[in-house]
């Protein structure tokens, strides 16, 4: 009931009760009267019967501002009240409660206020509190991220269902991935990402295998158990894995999908796997064999021979000189083929032979870059630069080498007063030949000796290590020489020339893109459903994707020629987990799109065809929403390869240019450069599968929110409103 | 005397020693440089001693070996394996298969010929 109303029947009550008792009163006294009084009475009372009214009515003046004291006093003021109250809890809680009515009212709201003040206060204490703990908690996964980007170690970490939380560089250099057959023209893909299953990568029952084992010794032991394997990776080397449990906090209590051995046992919430790529290692360990091998057998059969030939003429010394010397033949003949066999023992297995220090591959020029950026730091002399090699790559410990070089530059500089050492770098053979050289006094050979095996010196500080112990560490031999006409001296290091396995360079480096190889969110990913029509457009992954084509006629025979494709993972566009392949179309193509493109028929020669990218993109996208602008044509250009490749995309597919038709149906350019300059995309490598790919992914990413304001907030109503729009009624 | 010996190997260097010794012995000596002539020479030949190398080309002493002990008319002939593979595994093998003795390059001649003699019950 509204307060007009409650006023009024407050009033009307009142009023009645008035003239209830002024009723009452008159009856009374009318009783009391004798009949010809009463005549008389009601006699005068009659006549005066409008007085009687207008008096009722004019009573109700009085009454109605008694009543409306009374009504705000104690109506209005608790309802007031309880108002405030709610603004306080809801809306706003800086409101304060204004202090009326009776003073019990005021008084209770007094005390709301102070109420609401501890709250306010409370909240505020818990916000700080929070933000404190994300601070940190943020703090710390950038350092777990930088620690894990710069770790020599390939490092993946699952949740229970075997989905990648987070990885390094490494691991996804590890675990690439040829196209299959053209192993020379195709690029390799990385296998990994976000959110991907690790199962795709590793025999699942070989890591269920191993969480199990982990399991039944945490229940023996207390502290955490580790198991291992070794298995091989995509690209066929053969990987060293180690698993370690994650634990979660509620350890030990049992969920009802455990039982289908699809995931991890119970009580581990989550893996961390370290891969060591011990394919060279394993190389090496058999070479080691083989030598042993042709050591033992090839110089026991040899040493047969010869004693037995020395046996023999020691126990016939009667034997007739063509026999003794047929014997001694076999006893030359023999040591001089274990002499050939020990040779080429040694300079086939040379590496084989010593155990290794852990060393890297780094290459020369960075080497020489280092060492002269040290020398003119620490040393402050200036260094230059002669020949160097450029692409020479050598195993090294660094930081001892370095030591070493600067140690031998400081004795120089301190005990000859060189002004400038020069660095060259050459290779000879399977050696690299590293010279310090400078012009001035000729050094003794006893001083190159010892500084060869006094401890190390530098800046005060002696360090347990000699620079002969550095150089056979390094494999390598130091020696000091006189250039006779140049009047130039040098101290040369020669260590054996390597190969780089790999460049890890190239992907570790970016600092800023770090953060992209994790993401713990993933730890509350929901299961692998599909009621994927339900769930939020922010919480799904994506693979945002372009095709570029010889023309545009699908049905006319035109062919893709190529395709990009990045991820979308809770919200964030994954700018290092790309599909870029170029694709032979077996036709040519047409001029216009040539040029669009810019690319041509000998780019596109060796490159495999379509039926061998389509698998490895399938496996791309595996468990994401396809999104893509104009979807349709690229949609249809998959769909007509259906039969021929086997490959079917069954997955919901987005398309941008319906979704910007639903967030501005009025506009009429939905281009995909007009979106992204509305939605203040910058475009860049328009016109590469994978530009495309990416400008479309960031524009689809700045849709979300625009979509959720239209109250398109799931897959499923996104797929509903962008079937609505004009555009989706133009079939291709 | 004249109890007959097979001298299986394909070095010649050893065996122009074995061959002077045992022929100063006084056995009468056959030489064999491969394993499917080793075998022939068994059957032809007839010898109460095999001197066998492990490492010869078509057919391995140890192939010889077991195929001279599957035929029961050739159960009299001792097995004598010289290797350079001395690895205990090898020398396990080489005594699975049938030989009597298994004896690793380089070797003591003295102890060979020694061995040779009490195998021929001299």
């Amino acid at each position: 009931m509204s307060g007009k109303s409650r006023f009024a029947l407050a009033l009307a009550l009142a009023w009645g009760c008035v003239l209830l008792a002024l009723a009452g009163t008159v009856l009374l006294v009318g009783a009391d009267l004798d009949a010809a009084e009463r005549d008389q009475a009601v006699a005068i009372l009659r006549d005066r019967a409008a007085h009687v009214v207008v008096a009722a009515l004019l009573l109700l003046v009085p009454l109605y501002f008694a009543v409306r004291v009374l009504f705000r006093r104690y109506v209005s003021a608790p309802r007031r009240l309880a108002e405030d109250a709610r603004v306080m809890l809801t809306a706003n809680p800086a409101h304060r409660a204004a202090l009326a009515g009776s003073a019990e009212t005021r008084r209770l709201a007094a005390a709301f206020n102070a109420f609401a003040t501890a709250h306010a206060e409370l909240t505020r204490d818990v916000a700080a509190r929070v933000h404190e703990a994300n601070a940190r908690i943020e703090e710390e996964r950038n350092r777990l991220a930088a620690l894990m980007s710069e770790l020599a170690q390939s490092v993946v970490v699952c949740n229970s269902e075997g989905r990648i939380l987070l990885y390094n560089a490494r691991a996804m250099q590890l675990l690439r991935k040829p196209i299959a057959g053209d192993a020379a023209a195709a690029k390799a893909h990385a296998v990994i990402g976000l959110g991907r299953s690790i199962f795709a990568v590793f025999d699942r029952n070989l890591i269920i295998h191993a969480l199990e084992n982990i399991r039944d010794r945490m229940t023996g032991e207390a502290h955490g158990p580790v198991a291992s394997f070794v298995t091989t990776a995509p690209a066929g080397q053969l990987v060293r894995v180690q698993i370690a449990p994650v634990l979660g906090a509620e350890a030990g209590k049992a969920t009802a999908a455990d039982e289908d051995a699809q995931r991890a046992p119970e009580g581990i919430t989550g893996f961390v796997m370290l891969l060591d790529n011990i394919t060279r290692r394993i190389e090496t360990g058999s070479r080691r064999d083989s030598l042993l091998q042709t050591l033992t057998q090839g110089t026991r059969a040899s040493l047969a021979s010869v004693r037995a030939a020395v046996e023999t003429i020691a126990s016939f010394p009667e034997m007739d000189n063509a026999a003794r010397s047929r014997f001694i033949g076999i006893i030359g003949e023999e040591a001089t083929r274990m002499s050939a066999g020990l040779d080429r023992a040694a300079s086939d297995f040379a590496d084989s032979l010593r155990t290794e220090w852990p060393l890297e591959d780094i290459r020369g020029a960075d080497l020489i870059t280092a060492a002269r950026r040290r020398i003119e730091s620490r040393l402050g002399l200036p260094t230059k630069i002669e020949d160097v090699a450029e692409s020479l790559w050598m195993k090294v410990d660094s930081y001892s080498l370095m030591q070493g070089i600067t140690y031998i530059v400081s004795r120089l500089m301190e005990e000859f007063g060189i002004r400038e050492v020069r660095f060259s770098l050459a290779a000879v053979g399977q050696l690299a030949h590293l010279d310090l050289i400078w012009t001035g006094a000729p050094l003794g050979t006893e001083t190159t000796m010892a500084w060869q095996t006094d401890s190390l010196e530098l800046g005060g500080e002696a360090s347990p290590i000699t620079l002969k112990q550095i150089m056979e560490r390094h494999n390598a031999e130091i020696w000091y020489q006189i250039h006779k006409q140049s009047q130039r001296e040098y101290f040369r290091i020669a260590m054996p020339l390597t190969r780089p396995e790999e460049s890890p360079t190239s992907v570790a480096t970016t600092a800023e893109s770090r953060p992209e190889f994790y993401d713990f969110d993933l730890f509350h990913q929901p299961g692998q459903t599909p009621e994927q029509d339900g769930r939020t457009l922010a919480s799904l992954s994506y693979t945002v994707f372009d095709t570029e084509t010889t023309g545009l006629q699908p049905s006319a025979g035109d062919e893709i020629v190529s395709v990009g494709a990045v991820r979308i993972v809770n919200g964030r566009l994954l700018e290092h987990e790309v599909f870029e392949q170029l694709v032979d179309p077996k036709r040519a193509m047409s001029p216009e799109a040539g040029r669009i493109t810019g690319l041509d028929a000998a780019m596109l020669e060796n490159q495999p065809t379509i039926d061998r990218v389509l698998p490895a993109f399938k496996q791309f996208c595996e468990d994401t929403v396809l999104v893509a602008h104009n979807a349709a044509f690229d949609m249809r250009f998959l769909r007509l390869k259906e039969q021929a490749t086997g490959v079917r995309f069954t997955q919901p597919v987005l398309d941008t240019l319906l979704l910007s038709a639903v967030i501005h149906p009025d506009l009429e350019s939905h281009s995909l450069e007009a979106i992204a300059e509305r939605m203040g995309v910058s475009p860049m490598g328009r016109h590469t599968a994978l530009g495309d790919a990416i400008m479309t992914g960031e524009v689809f990413l700045r849709m979300i929110p625009l979509l959720a304001e239209q109250g398109i907030r799931t897959l499923g109503e996104a797929r509903e409103a962008s079937q609505a729009t004009y555009f989706a009624r133009i079939e291709y | 005397m004249g109890k007959k010996i097979l001298i299986a190997d394909d070095e010649p260097n050893i065996v122009v020693s074995l061959e002077f010794l045992m022929r100063q012995k006084g056995y009468e000596v056959k030489v064999a440089t491969n394993g499917e002539d080793a075998l022939q020479a068994v059957g032809e030949f007839a010898p109460d001693l095999i001197l066998l190398d492990v490492m010869m080309p078509r057919l391995s002493g140890y192939d010889v070996c077991q195929k001279v002990r599957e035929n029961p008319a050739w159960a009299g002939i001792r097995i004598i394996m010289l290797s350079a593979k001395g690895r205990d595994v090898e020398v396990n093998k080489g005594l699975a298969v049938g030989a009597d003795a298994y004896v690793t390059k380089p070797f003591s001649t003295k102890d060979l010929i020694e061995q040779v003699a009490r195998m021929l019950g001299d």
